[in-house]
């Protein structure tokens, strides 16, 4: 499902580990004229600035909100319920006759907050989680790691559909449950790299000369995983707006009437064949252009922040 | 080798124990179960059907007998929702055709996938791979659950060329579909992945000093740089096998293939209990034996791995 | 049959029609139409049956094969009525608490043994057996027979239950209540006969093809659940001759999209109509697209229990909550499919029963949405005092096409909050029944055709009263219908005083809606209780 390359982060992960702690302020710098000068990157960010902007302007030119229905389209939306300015349905209707404007605004805020805090969840679990059994090592580091290890070998999709089964559908719970199950490559990564910084010289003179466990990790080992936390996270949120819409599809995901990217494209594929056609192209659209720029990002992130192809 | 081997089949031991005993417990604990029905059953009716599966006793008193079922009889009990059938009848009909389907579509996404991403690469920044790129952007974002009905729609309503469903014993026909509604994702991850990291190889000294030596592009191409650059697709085969797995109820769900997928949601939505246990069972075993197999090969391809 | 045999086999069939170019196409006996050469029905299901065992069966795609493969003591013909099935006829007691039915004599099972009355004891007691664990063991307790009771609780044996066969021919059931309606519970799958000695060799496994034994007009050659099943006309049933499709094929097909475009493929003779788009077909394929009355009413119930809000104990802001929902809507934007708005209980098609005039059906929608703010404001709720309650649905895009409407008409006429929760099944099921909710989905299709399968639901002892309305003189008016030999005064005294309390909302009465082809005739569509046979069925040269 997620469509991640865990061994070029890892190899990024080992090749920034490589390097000094004093070049890693450079890095930064660098790395942000090298992701200025990817075309595609930069194009992505602009797109989706725009996107974002677009689900916080829009609602300012609506003509309906997003759960009004439209009596008089309703019963004849292949007819009425088309895209039209004369009756402030930008977008057309969905089946409901509910304008699809105000539904694709809202179900954009709710896919790309589930993209985010789902990432976050992931990032900030995993990353706490692979530190904290790297820098401690020894028994509690073999435990942790056996954890990983059998949670692992559990069937992800399946256990989430169980879970938004047993603990019910709300929004939060969709976060949770999406980012619970993400965090395990997360943690193996920021292990790695957290016991291989632990032992360079640099944190071993800082430990020699007497500077306290929490400075030596603010300063030395945070700055050095934050460049694998942030490829990895921009990758991992189209991955969690996947998720999110095969949720959708199988009716586990938000509540009516707020709705989805995936809920809005699953409704829509629905009745493809009734000459609703606007009822997919527009969230597919969102959909599809967001995610392509998503992994131009990823991908764009990655290519500055790796330090051995400099 | 062999002492890994061993270690990583012994380490699989406790995980399905913990595996099973979670998902029993998670299972037990969603509100509704088995015999939920829309017209509440009688309390004595009820009471005869929850003794007749074992319900009645307590859950750890369940666990331990389902487990020891596993384990001297390799009895996942009776369905309990579809009650002409056991657990082993289920997977015994379905499973074979999902491994069928599904393992064409594995083959057939490592088979254009692998080539997409290698042609990508040596033709970086043609149209070729801008094309490649996009096409594994847009696969892998491409929801199945739209792809499906428009198969369906343009090979079987526009253009009468394909069954719209259904199995008939897995001939060419019927497959079509599910393969190519299966595979595009995973094809579109497998060529991203070749992709970089053969352009990494491609990049690296030995692949220059390879070049200099004046060596025809396809040999070091095909001698040199494809096996390293294979390593991180490699180890992105067993995720992708297990999703493939998994991600089969789309398939059994347009197409009526009668694969084993339908149920990996259909069984949690019924509290099909018995059926829920049997898959976590199968897919666990799956999932630890594809991440071995898949890490052996790895160790096979790079000799600087060693275990 | 290998590529060889089969083109070995039409080759013969091209032969022989060529060597007797006079043998005229086959005509239906009674309507003398063409049928067509081959007579194969497809048709196909969402989900595998839970079971095909009748005496296990608890759903409605599976009591089609039963109907198909056994045959019980009485069977429906196409508008319904009860016809003699194994059973040549009935007599009863003057009470009507015994009934006595006389089998014919050439009722034969699958394997060539003979019908008797004693399979038919075996069958029942075996549906009442605890050993059994039938879901719908439950319906062998509401046809009262004597003794089930013990039987299903385990205090006595399945031997003591009150049947028997007093010969080969003659199978005798005593009840401990005076039933007038009993015969025609025994169109019901769980009443079926079934086959001793397979059972007791295969198990669980009996039903499977390479085991099969029934005694109706079809017998199951294939099963490959998830994918497609095929029965094939059965030779050895008695009525055989009169049987026209020979072979009924069952495809799997989850969605009810797909399942439509693969009607219009033609890989069906039977299609579905995808949610909200029967006026289109209809308009597009005007002679294929069906709408027929069911014996469903769809509804809201109303939490009147413990658990349930303090407003909704208020009759006033039931009231006003049924009158706001504009019920036309939902039935002419919404379902349009001919299903009719619905403000009593019982559907209108349930047998001798007379729509009462219910006081706020009268009204138009306008006066009752003023009545209904009137009620509202006279409850105390308003702009100051909000009314905020939950409606509780299962996943379904059409349980949630009707409840997001019907919350936005509450909205706008009412000025009410009501928050749409969205369950899967179990889950829903499991809330409702624990009384969890304001406002809930619900839907109920008769038993068997009399308004007592409805009414009885809003007795205060009924385990199906999801409300928890309690109201002696309904309970009062239930029971005496019971005795009653036309019980219809009583009947509309209750819908008259549920459309005062209003413990529920109705909503709709169902409409069946379906696709079928041009050249399958004799589908029941009179039948409201839906039940139909494929050995009624036909095929024509279109």
């Amino acid at each position: 499902m997620l469509v991640l390359n865990k061994v070029k982060i890892q190899e990024m992960a080992d090749n920034i580990a490589e390097m000094d702690a004093v070049k890693g302020r450079s890095l930064w710098t660098d790395a942000r004229r090298r992701f200025m000068q990817n075309k595609a990157a930069t194009a992505s960010v602009f797109v989706l600035t725009l996107i974002v902007l677009f689900s916080f302007i829009g609602p300012y030119f609506a003509v309906w909100t997003n759960e009004q229905i439209d009596w008089a389209v309703l019963g004849r939306v292949a007819e009425l319920g088309q895209p039209s300015f004369a009756n402030g349905h930008f977008f057309g209707t969905d089946s409901l006759g509910r304008d699809l404007y105000s539904r694709v605004i809202q179900g954009t805020r709710i896919s790309l907050s589930v993209g985010f805090v789902g990432a976050t969840v992931a990032v900030i679990i995993g990353t706490l989680y692979g530190a904290i059994a790297g820098y401690v090592g020894g028994r509690v580091d073999q435990f942790m790691m056996r954890i990983v290890d059998i949670l692992m070998a559990i069937p992800g999709m399946f256990v989430l559909i169980l879970m938004l089964v047993v603990f019910g559908r709300s929004i939060l719970m969709l976060f949770i449950a999406i980012g619970l199950l993400a965090w395990l490559d997360m943690s193996r990564i920021v292990r790695g790299q957290t016991l291989s910084i632990k032992n360079k010289e640099f944190v071993e003179a800082a430990r020699a000369t007497g500077v306290k466990n929490s400075k030596i990790i603010t300063r030395h080992i945070v700055p050095n995983l934050l460049g694998v936390v942030v490829v990895y996270a921009s990758l991992l949120v189209p991955g969690m707006i996947l998720i999110e819409s095969s949720i959708s599809f199988l009716g586990l995901g938000v509540q009516e009437p707020s709705t989805s990217w995936g809920a809005l494209i699953s409704d829509g594929a629905k009745t493809i064949r009734y000459d609703t056609e606007w009822q997919l192209l527009f969230p597919l659209a969102f959909f599809v252009t967001s995610l392509f720029c998503f992994y131009f990002i990823g991908d764009g992130l990655r290519d500055a922040l790796d330090p051995k192809d400099r | 080798m062999l002492n890994y081997v061993i270690k990583r089949v012994g380490l699989a031991i406790p995980t399905m124990l913990i595996l099973i005993v979670f998902s029993f417990l998670l299972m037990h604990s969603a509100p509704g179960g088995p015999f939920t029905s829309e017209r509440p059953l009688p309390p004595q009716v009820l009471a005869n059907i929850e003794a007749k599966y074992g319900l009645n006793q307590p859950l750890w008193r369940q666990i331990i007998n389902y487990i020891w079922g596993i384990l001297t009889e390799f009895d996942l009990g009776p369905s309990f929702r579809y009650k002409d059938r056991t657990v082993n009848d289920i997977i015994e009909q379905g499973f074979p055709i999902t491994i069928k389907y599904g393992g064409w579509a594995f083959i057939f996404a490592v088979g254009i996938g692998v080539p997409l991403g290698i042609i990508a690469a040596v033709r970086q920044n043609t149209w070729i791979d801008y094309f490649a790129v996009g096409f594994s952007i847009g696969a892998a974002v491409l929801p199945n659950f739209v792809m499906a009905p428009l198969l369906v729609i343009v090979f079987t309503l526009w253009l009468g060329w394909l069954p719209g469903g259904g199995w008939n014993g897995g001939d060419f026909q019927h497959m079509v579909m599910p393969v190519i509604a299966l595979s595009t994702s995973y094809m579109a991850s497998i060529a991203r992945i070749t992709r970089s990291s053969m352009l990494e190889v491609l990049n690296s000294n030995f692949i220059r000093t390879a070049r200099a030596k004046g060596l025809p592009e396809h040999v070091v191409i095909l001698r040199h740089a494809l096996k390293p650059a294979m390593l991180p697709m490699i180890s992105y085969l067993g995720p992708a096998f297990v999703g493939i797995i998994t991600g089969s109820f789309i398939i059994d769900l347009y197409f009526g293939t009668g694969g084993i997928g339908i149920h990996f949601v259909n069984a949690a939505l019924n509290r099909d209990y018995s059926v829920i246990m049997g898959l976590t069972v199968l897919v666990g075993s799956l999932t630890i034996a594809f991440n071995l197999i898949v890490d052996l090969i790895y160790a096979w391809i790079d000799p600087k791995i060693r275990y | 049959m290998s590529y060889f045999a089969k083109s070995l086999a039409a080759s013969f069939v091209v032969a022989s029609i060529a060597a007797a170019p006079v043998l005229a196409q086959e005509m239906h006996p009674v309507t003398g139409e063409t049928l067509a050469d081959e007579q194969t029905f497809t048709y196909s299901l969402m989900d595998d049956p839970t079971s095909l065992d009748p005496q296990i069966i608890e759903d409605v795609s599976g009591s089609a094969f039963a109907r198909d493969l056994f045959e019980g003591l009485m069977n429906q013909d196409a508008d319904g009525n009860l016809i003699p099935g194994v059973a040549t006829g009935f007599t009863t007691n003057d009470d009507k608490t015994v009934y006595t039915f006389t089998l014919r004599d050439n009722a034969m099972w699958s394997d060539g043994r003979q019908v008797t009355a004693h399979d038919f004891v075996y069958a029942w007691r075996r549906a009442a057996d605890p050993e059994t664990g039938s879901p719908y063991s439950w319906f062998m307790d509401i046809m009262s027979i004597a003794g089930v009771g013990d039987v299903l609780s385990g205090d006595a044996s399945p031997d003591t239950l009150g049947v028997r066969a007093i010969d080969d021919l003659t199978f005798e059931v005593t009840l401990t209540a005076s039933l007038p309606y009993f015969a025609s519970m025994t169109t019901h799958a769980t009443t079926f006969p079934t086959p001793s000695w397979v059972i007791e060799e295969f198990g669980i496994e009996w039903m499977r093809p390479e085991n099969f034994v029934g005694n109706g007009a079809y017998v199951l050659t294939e099963y490959i659940p998830g994918e497609t099943s095929t029965r094939e006309r059965s030779t050895s049933y008695w009525n055989n001759e009169a049987t026209i499709i020979d072979k009924v094929v069952t495809l799997n097909i989850a969605d009810e999209n797909t399942a439509h475009t693969r009607y219009l493929a033609g890989e069906l003779d039977l299609g579905t109509v995808p949610t909200g788009q029967y006026l289109r077909l209809k308009a597009e394929y005007p002679d294929e697209t069906k709408s027929y009355p069911r014996l469903c009413t769809y509804y809201y119930s109303l939490n009147m229990g413990e658990n349930g809000p303090e407003s909704l104990k208020d009759v006033r802001v039931r009231q006003a909550l049924s009158f706001a929902v504009d019920r036309s809507i939902i039935t002419e934007n919404i379902l349009q499919a001919g299903q009719i708005p619905a403000f009593t209980f019982t559907p209108g098609a349930t047998a001798g029963f007379e729509v009462p005039e219910v006081a706020f059906g009268m009204m138009s929608q306008d006066e009752r949405n003023a009545k209904a703010k009137e009620l509202l404001a006279d409850a105390g709720y308003g702009a100051d005092n909000p009314l905020e309650l939950e409606l509780l649905y299962n996943t379904s895009e059409g349980h949630k096409n009707i409840a997001t409407a019907i919350v936005q008409m509450w909205k706008e006429t009412l000025g009410i909050n009501v928050t749409l929760a969205n369950m899967e099944w179990k889950t829903f099921l499991q809330t409702k029944g624990d009384g969890n909710y304001d406002i809930g989905r619900a839907g109920w299709c008769g038993d068997y055709n009399e308004a007592s399968t409805f009414l009885d639901l809003v007795s205060t002892n009924s385990g199906y009263n999801d409300s928890k309305y309690s109201n002696a003189e309904v309970d009062a008016l239930l029971q005496s219908a019971k005795t009653m030999d036309d019980a219809s005064a009583n009947y509309t005294r209750i819908e008259e005083i549920v459309a005062t309390d209003m413990p529920l909302i109705p909503v709709y009465h169902y409409t069946g809606v379906g696709m079928f082809k041009p050249s399958l005739k004799g589908w029941p569509f009179n039948n409201v209780e839906g039940n139909w046979y494929s050995r009624d069925l036909y095929k024509i040269v279109p």
